[in-house]
């Protein structure tokens, strides 16, 4: 189910003016604090009555200001995951998650209920009151409690960012399930680039309340042009590859669009795709196939763009086959090997890691993180 | 039980009687008063809390006489409720009833919109994302969660009942068995010379009935704090 966006408002010293389209799967709001992502989801819930705003989820309008249609928040059939779970503290676990369902006139769907219950591996805590729950804990019946109030989208405020690494790594998984489990679109608020790269079809990147750009994640993540959005350091591709092979050595071997790439050793088999994330700073440059060097992924590719700004550095946009992937070298260096667009070279990419592990592989990967917890 | 006299039993039993009726009679509305002074923004908010807190500063002799002059038997109020209802407040129980939840108003208010305010508007909003409509989320969360507040504030409310005089007195007078209430006995049985004897028991039993309801509250307020602390 598509999605479409369009909010206008006006707060003192700020104005929030969005219009943005999404096609089913995880689209990802993207921004610095302050770029409006909360308030965008809060209108998009009904939390908030902006100036402007006109949403509609597949065929059904939420609202819209031109023709004076508000449905107030308990009539959008929106589950939404907030930032500090929000559970009842006055209501155990079980009633927590079921609470959407005493309004939704859908009674009785044990089998439901059974499902997100074992997905999300909160079977455990039924009976707890959530003060009695730990942070992760209380993020994954907050998943449960929106999912089962039977929602046509699922909006998701930085359901991370109030827990530690630990908790964020617990929980990353049972999203990831999420999003091949159910095919209720999502809107994902993060200003963590490793979750975008990780979880996101469609990134949408806000800055001070203006949308800087739209589009699906390998091709928004490795537009040169954005990388300051994301951050120098976080900036980086993201490109799908297939596992070949797993060798007795303990590498992975893996085929992606621009040639072979080697990782230590992941829990997928042999034919699964995964998205894997290269960082710009990880990617050397070399005009020559560079031989005698211990890098061992080394891609040949065509430089389509560079752009550089004020600083030394220059971000370099490179094509192998069909990926992008993003270099971040010096101006001079850039000078000094006379790249320009078309230039063919060899990126060295020092590390490559799995952003995400996709559909299918996702059952032994999650059988594996399952034993660890 | 020896312990009282005949006399002294009708007091008593007048007072928890007039105390009740005035706490049950008063808490709905204290809190739907609260709700609106915590939640709702509107035209003479102020006025109205205004109005609310009068009888926790006016002299309680004042306000008794307010209430004469509103729900006397020929008072403008007083005299509709009677003809219409059949209800009569001058000289009744009933009228220190009223008087008596009147008194106690202003602290079951205070004490509801106290806890009202500590609410995270937050898990409300949670609520309505889930389908709830708005009467139901107060229902289901808001109301639940001051359920310490609404025991604090109907213990206070009660015990303002069972102590209530100057209002009481100058309302509905001092008829044994009709509206002499605990202080208004005691009152009475301190202006008669050997009267100091009833007037210790029955203060006895004042001090008593306070007690109870101050660790009764407590005890209840405690458990439910402790069901939503999960432990």
């Amino acid at each position: 189910m598509s999605l479409s966006i369009s909010i206008q408002h006006r707060f003192e010293g700020f104005t929030l003016d969005t219009s943005f389209e999404a096609p089913a799967g995880v689209t990802a709001l993207f921004g610095s604090s302050g770029s409006g992502k909360t308030t965008l989801v809060n209108a998009v819930a009904g939390l908030l009555r902006t100036d402007q705003a006109r949403v509609q989820i597949g065929e059904r309008v939420l609202c819209d200001s031109a023709k004076g249609l508000f449905l107030p928040p308990h009539k959008r059939r929106i589950g939404y995951v907030f930032q500090e779970g929000r559970l009842f503290p006055h209501l155990t676990v079980r009633h927590n998650l079921r609470y959407g369902r005493w309004f939704s006139g859908r009674r009785g769907d044990r089998t439901e209920e059974a499902r997100v219950v074992d997905m999300l591996g909160i079977g455990d805590l039924l009976d707890r009151r959530p003060g009695a729950l730990s942070g992760g804990e209380k993020q994954r019946v907050a998943i449960g409690r929106a999912l089962l109030s039977q929602p046509l989208l699922l909006l998701m405020d930085e359901p991370l960012a109030a827990l530690d690494e630990a908790r964020k790594a617990e929980i990353l998984p049972y999203l990831e399930r999420l999003q091949d489990e159910t095919d209720i679109p999502i809107l994902y608020v993060s200003h963590s680039v490793a979750e975008v790269a990780r979880l996101a079809t469609t990134v949408v990147l806000l800055d001070k309340g203006k949308l800087l750009k739209t589009g699906p994640t390998a091709q928004v993540m490795s537009d040169p042009a954005l990388a300051p959005a994301f951050g120098l350091r976080e900036a980086g591709s993201v490109l799908a590859a297939t596992v070949t092979a797993h060798h007795a050595d303990g590498l992975t071997e893996l085929m992606a669009a621009g040639g072979q790439v080697f990782l230590p050793r992941i829990g997928v088999a042999p034919g699964n795709t995964v998205r894997l994330r290269i960082h710009a700073n990880d990617v050397m440059l070399s005009l020559d196939r560079p031989e005698r060097i211990s890098a061992l992924n080394v891609l040949p590719c065509k430089v389509t763009a560079i752009r550089s700004g004020g600083g030394p550095g220059a971000m370099v946009q490179l094509k192998a086959g069909q990926d992008q992937i993003l270099a971040r070298i010096t101006k001079r260096s850039a000078t000094l090997l006379d790249l320009h667009p078309g230039s063919e070279v060899f990126a060295i990419v020092k590390s490559v890691s799995v952003a995400q592990a996709d559909i299918g592989a996702r059952d032994q990967s999650m059988a594996k993180s399952d034993t660890t917890t | 039980m020896d312990f009282l006299s005949p006399e002294e039993w009708t007091a008593v039993a007048l007072s928890l009687r007039v105390s009740l009726w005035a706490t049950v009679v008063a808490l709905p509305l204290a809190i739907w008063i609260a709700v609106l002074l915590a939640r709702r923004e509107f035209w003479g908010k102020q006025l109205l809390n205004g109005i609310v807190h009068l009888p926790l500063i006016l002299p309680p002799v004042v306000t008794g006489y307010m209430l004469l002059l509103t729900f006397g038997r020929r008072a403008p109020v007083g005299s509709w409720l009677a003809d219409t209802l059949g209800l009569v407040f001058a000289f009744r129980w009933t009228g220190a009833a009223l008087a008596a939840g009147i008194m106690g108003f202003p602290l079951m208010v205070r004490a509801i919109r106290l806890a009202l305010e500590s609410v995270d508007p937050k898990l409300e909003q949670a609520a309505a994302t889930l389908g709830a409509p708005r009467i139901w989320v107060f229902v289901t969360v808001t109301l639940p969660l001051i359920l310490p507040g609404i025991i604090a504030g109907a213990i206070l409310g009660f015990a303002k009942a069972m102590g209530e005089f100057g209002a009481t007195i100058t309302f509905v007078s001092n008829i044994p068995g009709q509206t002499q209430t605990l202080p208004s006995a005691i009152y009475a049985f301190l202006q008669v010379p050997g009267g100091e004897a009833s007037a210790l028991r029955l203060v006895a039993v004042s001090v008593t009935i306070a007690m109870a309801a101050l660790i009764g509250s407590e005890i209840l307020a405690r458990r439910a704090t402790k069901r939503m602390m999960g432990t």
